[in-house]
């Protein structure tokens, strides 16, 4: 495993929490009432905060002296690695807490895992954020259940939420070559172990929120790769603007 | 959606050892989302080990307007205050 193979794993999770940190931020004010816009916006300075440890470390690694900052903001789209799921739009309530708790639960797990890494880093960076994403799956969990399980209406926006993002879920599990090597040297999460479980416990709270699972097997994918959705190029140029406008600003 | 949520008030224990104590109030459509609710919105900033919620409208409130009758009496008897006695030195926090 070389140091550009555990950047790239990094990269993996870390752009994850940066980009759906960043839609959730863009709900600051915009949330359908103050408690659900506080919470959204807690959660998204939760991914923040962890995408900053991330990228510390990166920034540690990299032989070119870069900065968590360079790393963030100053990258091609395609040297994003986020999975699509979380580039998805703030479409209405239903999108938002669907999307948040296909991400959660696979979030929790990940960090679950990423708990017994060898790497230290890795280690402290996941106990630390195992906590805030327990909760993250609170929120967004017990949100899908009375959607699912509340009004003609909300049903029916829960179920187009959970048919339209389902075919996202897949990618949440695809490892690249790169990534086998950092999980093959006890660094990573081995995603596949995950997989079950993840489509176990999404089924058991579908079922409590009386929505179906959709039947589709095409599944999306190549975020991780830096195949991007139309949504990403939008969401980098709104959250690069302010380094790229003002080179090496700082706040 | 909003006026359909019944109000909630909240209460927070600070510290272990330390009272719940009134924060404020929230909507939320029931009470385990009061409860996530409230831990967002009052105790982001660790203000609290513990939380309370309770649906306002379970909570019974005195009338304003017998506020004469039961409050202003009291006014004129300082004799209810423990002011008279002397304190030791060593007894504090009274």
């Amino acid at each position: 495993m070389s140091n550009k193979d555990l950047t790239h794993y990094i990269y993996g999770i870390a752009d994850n929490a940066l980009i759906l940190g960043q839609r959730l931020g863009e709900l600051c004010g915009h949330g359908p009432n103050l408690e659900t816009d506080i919470a959204m916006t807690n959660i998204a300075l939760d991914l923040l905060g962890q995408t900053r440890s991330y990228f510390q470390y990166i920034a540690k690694l990299s032989p070119d002296n870069l900065n968590e900052d360079d790393v963030a903001f100053l990258r091609k789209e395609h040297e994003y690695r986020n999975v699509l799921l979380v580039e998805q739009p703030n479409t209405d309530f239903a999108y938002i807490i669907t999307r948040q708790y296909f991400f959660d639960v696979f979030h929790f797990l990940l960090l679950e895992q990423l708990q017994q890494s060898t790497d230290v880093n890795l280690m402290a960076i996941a106990k630390k954020s195992i906590k805030e994403v327990s909760y993250h799956k609170r929120f967004s969990g017990d949100w899908l259940i009375r959607l699912g399980d509340g009004t003609a209406i909300s049903q029916e926006k829960a179920q187009q939420a959970v048919n339209d993002l389902w075919m996202y879920t897949n990618e949440l599990f695809e490892v690249s070559e790169g990534d086998q090597h950092v999980i093959d040297a006890g660094y990573g999460a081995n995603l596949s172990e995950l997989k079950d479980r993840y489509y176990k416990e999404i089924s058991d709270t579908l079922a409590k929120a009386t929505l179906n699972i959709p039947e589709e097997s095409y599944f999306q994918n190549g975020g991780k790769k830096g195949i991007h959705s139309e949504h990403m190029g939008y969401i980098l140029a709104d959250m690069q603007y302010m380094q790229r406008t003002y080179p090496n600003m700082k706040w | 959606m909003k006026k359909d949520w019944p109000l909630w008030e909240v209460f927070v224990r600070s510290k272990n050892g330390l009272e719940h104590r009134h924060f404020g109030s929230l909507h939320a459509p029931d009470a385990q989302i009061a409860i996530n609710n409230a831990r967002d919105v009052y105790t982001r900033r660790k203000e609290g080990v513990s939380i309370w919620v309770v649906e306002s409208k379970n909570i019974t409130a005195s009338n304003p307007d017998d506020n004469s009758e039961l409050f202003d009496p009291a006014e004129d008897k300082a004799y209810r205050h423990p002011t008279f006695y002397t304190l030791p030195d060593d007894v504090k926090h009274m």
